[in-house]
């Protein structure tokens, strides 16, 4: 193909990814995502400026050679890309499928003005998907630097910080409390949205290649206290992620039905619950349920409950079900990635905005019983409140119960708890997280990094993945200068 | 895998295993549990420890089976092996010297139980068990309690073997007989007879803690499942327990949340029995000597 001109670049409409259509995929749980082909990826790439001073790549929290990997894709050298991806990254696959692309690299496109930035994010899922089925560009490790560093957590956080380290030689143990490594990947994002054989295919490779143990089953904090590990390894990185899922304090959580979007999503993702009775682990969906919150995990919660009811009703024939999405503030202030919003809302799922939920009541007068209903208060914006954002005032007068017999709390999370146990001089905030350096992850406990949601409380699998790098440059320098090791 | 050394059954329902877990077994104490999953397409189920042995690196589960996941468990055979084995989980017994103490413990509730009884009696405290069961094939564990215990009373429901009745009745009298004795009492058996137990101390003000065996999935604290509601609030069993003081959980509460997955539950068992055509019943192969 011929150069073409920025005008002719520019003329080129952003491309669409060809999706399962929402009638199909509502009653399945396989991607809904397909992915570019090599024609929509070329085509797609064809449209990159290839600015001077890229500003995409500032607004990566990794710092991907976006223009670079661009430039071989449009040239048609795919390993070529897959290497100038894996400078930064190496987990493309998932950060193609997970980033919030539309407020990071994509939000700093200058074609972003006009709405059609470059489509980075699934361009990069299509690079990290041609690796994952070609492998021409396998990690090596440098030659062993005669160092051990324990990883707590196999999460985006823990799986950046033991591949950046293991490739620079280090001896990396992966201490995992659940029995399959991925963390947040492979407990919380669904199958339609990530697909299990992803993380798989990716964390395999990673600790094939640079030879990465991953031990499963072992609850830091319990197993062995970060001490313990800190006799054994040089240094210690704490990538144990914010799991501790929160409730709201009002009458009712008790009940039968009400449950964290982590219970439900570990019933169905980690578990395979949406295969029950093939698999051992039953989830319980009801007729009409809220999902209160409407961020990411709000989102896979709201389309995860749609799929199951979806499949149960296609055998028992009966009439439709409902899966709300329960938010205090309005749609402007959703902070779900704008693809799982829209894909959401295209399933069918229903968005009460501005709306809160005051009590759930029961079938039963007592503590006891099932969820029959949610007392709802309507909700105005008021003065924008310390996040910047307009903060929801309750409407007086305006309650209302909602007919709900599931309610599913998707409010964010905190650091699990258990790694602390007798881990003493790792200072925490009144948040739980534990208090690191943002550039270094170094905890104020000598030995010990941090980083991830642990450190951030919820965030996202990217910025998680950022805070591992940072960490693992940092541990690097600590365990290759020998005054300051010899000192610790 | 997690290998199982050693299988032995208890009663009809209740077996015994040997699990070579050495990563649980190196910090285990009593009090703590463990999340076992059986084979691939398996559920978390969490299994108190009932015994460990460092050195050798295992730990002893007592299952009693009554779903399909339990039921599975106590087909498998030594050499088989589960899938996951992750531990210790919650907080151990305290064990602190007070004098008197009494331990109920009532059906499978009694393996649990045996650590702690003797972790107390070591610590100096004379201590009382009280063990239950629904009849005389169900007991087992007798002669174990019987050499960590002080005073040891011993009851059936149907009257087949000790005395006749549920534990909380020879509770209650000790309680009468010498009041301000007991200093704390122990219970770990059946969510309904915990409730009981702390219904009969609660008068006589004697602190009562229970091991609370709840629905639970991860075990660490992730997703909430396990949370007991308590007069003061609610509390996760994973990170906050297994052990509370029974006089403040909201047991109609627990014992409701208890029920949600009833019938998945059983669906789950009428489909193992069926494929199985093993109704739960010992299989007399087993019992011919190896």
């Amino acid at each position: 193909m011929p150069e073409l001109t920025n005008r002719e670049r520019m003329a080129i409409p952003r491309h669409e990814m060809p999706t399962q259509a929402p009638d199909v995929r509502g009653t399945n749980f396989d991607e809904v995502a397909l992915g570019y082909t090599w024609e929509l990826a070329q085509q797609e790439a064809e449209r990159c400026l290839q600015c001077a001073k890229p500003r995409c790549v500032d607004g990566c929290p990794v710092g991907v050679q976006i223009p670079q990997f661009i430039k071989a894709l449009r040239a048609g050298d795919l390993p070529a890309a897959v290497r100038a991806m894996q400078e930064k990254n190496n987990l493309p696959a998932i950060c193609g499928r997970v980033c919030p692309q539309e407020t990071q690299c994509e939000a700093n496109c200058v074609l972003a003005k006009k709405g059609q930035a470059v489509a980075i994010g699934r361009l990069e899922r299509f690079v990290g998907d041609f690796e994952l089925r070609e492998h021409t560009s396998a990690a090596k490790a440098a030659p062993p630097a005669g160092r051990k560093v324990a990883v707590i957590g196999s999460g985006p956080a823990g799986l950046t910080c033991a591949v950046d380290l293991a490739k620079l030689g280090h001896k990396v143990v992966i201490f995992e409390s659940l029995h399959l490594p991925g963390g947040v990947l492979i407990y919380g994002i669904p199958e339609f949205r990530l697909p299990k054989r992803i993380i798989r295919a990716e964390l395999e490779s990673a600790a094939k290649n640079l030879g990465i143990e991953i031990r499963t089953d072992h609850v830091i904090g319990n197993t062995y206290t970060i001490d313990e590990l800190l006799n054994e390894y040089d240094a210690v990185f704490m990538g144990t992620g914010a799991g501790l899922p929160s409730f709201m304090r009002i009458p009712g959580i008790n009940l039968n039905g009400v449950m964290s979007a982590n219970e439900f999503l570990t019933r169905v993702n980690l578990m395979k619950g949406y295969r029950f009775p093939e698999y051992d682990t039953p989830v319980k969906i009801g007729r009409r349920v809220a999902v209160i919150g409407a961020g990411n995990v709000a989102m896979d919660a709201a389309r995860s409950a749609l799929r199951l009811q979806k499949m149960r009703d296609r055998q028992n024939g009966d009439a439709p079900p409902e899966s709300h999405i329960v938010y205090r503030r309005s749609r402007h202030e959703v902070p779900a990635r704008e693809e799982e919003f829209h894909h959401a809302v295209e399933e069918g799922v229903i968005c009460d905005f501005l709306t809160n939920p005051i009590a759930i009541l029961g079938d039963d007068a007592g503590t006891a019983g099932a969820v029959r209903a949610m007392r709802c208060i309507r909700m105005e914006l008021g003065e924008p409140d310390a996040s910047g954002r307009r903060s929801p005032v309750p409407i007086a007068g305006s309650e209302f119960e909602m007919p709900v017999d599931t309610v599913i709390f998707a409010l964010g999370t905190s650091p699990n708890p258990i790694v602390f146990n007798n881990a003493a001089g790792l200072e925490r905030t009144r948040h739980g997280t534990v208090v690191a350096d943002a550039e270094t992850g170094r905890t104020l406990k000598p030995g010990v990094w941090a980083g991830g949601d642990v450190v951030t409380g919820a965030a996202t699998v990217i910025s998680a993945m950022g805070a591992g790098k940072r960490a693992a440059a940092d541990i690097h320098k600590f365990l290759s200068d020998e005054t300051l090791f010899n000192v610790g | 895998m997690y290998p199982i050394l050693e299988k032995q059954r208890l009663s009809d329902a209740i077996v015994l295993m040997v699990v070579q877990a050495p990563h649980v077994a190196r910090n285990a104490r009593p009090g703590q549990f463990v999340i076992v999953i059986g084979d691939e397409q398996g559920e978390r189920i969490p299994l108190t420890i009932a015994d460990h042995d460092r050195p050798a690196g295992t730990i002893t589960l007592v299952i009693q089976e009554i779903g399909k996941s339990t039921r599975q468990m106590g087909a498998m055979a030594v050499g088989d092996g589960f899938y996951s084995v992750a531990g210790p989980l919650g907080h151990p017994t305290e064990i602190e010297t007070l004098g008197t103490v009494a331990c109920v413990a009532g059906g499978v509730g009694i393996a649990p139980m045996y650590p702690i009884s003797r972790a107390l009696k070591a610590a100096g405290n004379h201590v009382i068990s009280i063990i239950g069961a629904r009849s005389h094939e169900l007991l087992f564990w007798e002669d174990k309690m019987r050499s960590v215990s002080d005073e040891l009373i011993v009851c059936t429901d149907d009257g087949s073997y000790g005395r006749k009745g549920v534990v909380t009745a020879p509770l209650k009298e000790l309680l009468e007989a010498r009041p301000g004795e007991v200093k704390k009492v122990w219970a770990i058996g059946p969510t309904v007879m915990m409730k009981f137990v702390s219904l009969t101390t609660q008068p006589f003000g004697v602190e009562t803690i229970v091991s609370l065996n709840t629905i639970m999935i991860d075990g660490t604290g992730m997703c909430g499942g396990c949370r007991v509601p308590m007069t003061d609030g609610a509390k996760f069993v994973c990170v906050d327990g297994p052990e509370f003081n029974g006089h403040v959980v909201d047991w109609n509460g627990l014992l409701s949340r208890m029920q949600f997955y009833r019938g998945e539950e059983q669906l789950a068992v009428e489909r193992w029995d069926r494929l199985h055509e093993t109704p739960s019943h010992e299989c007399n192969l087993e019992k011919i000597p190896a």
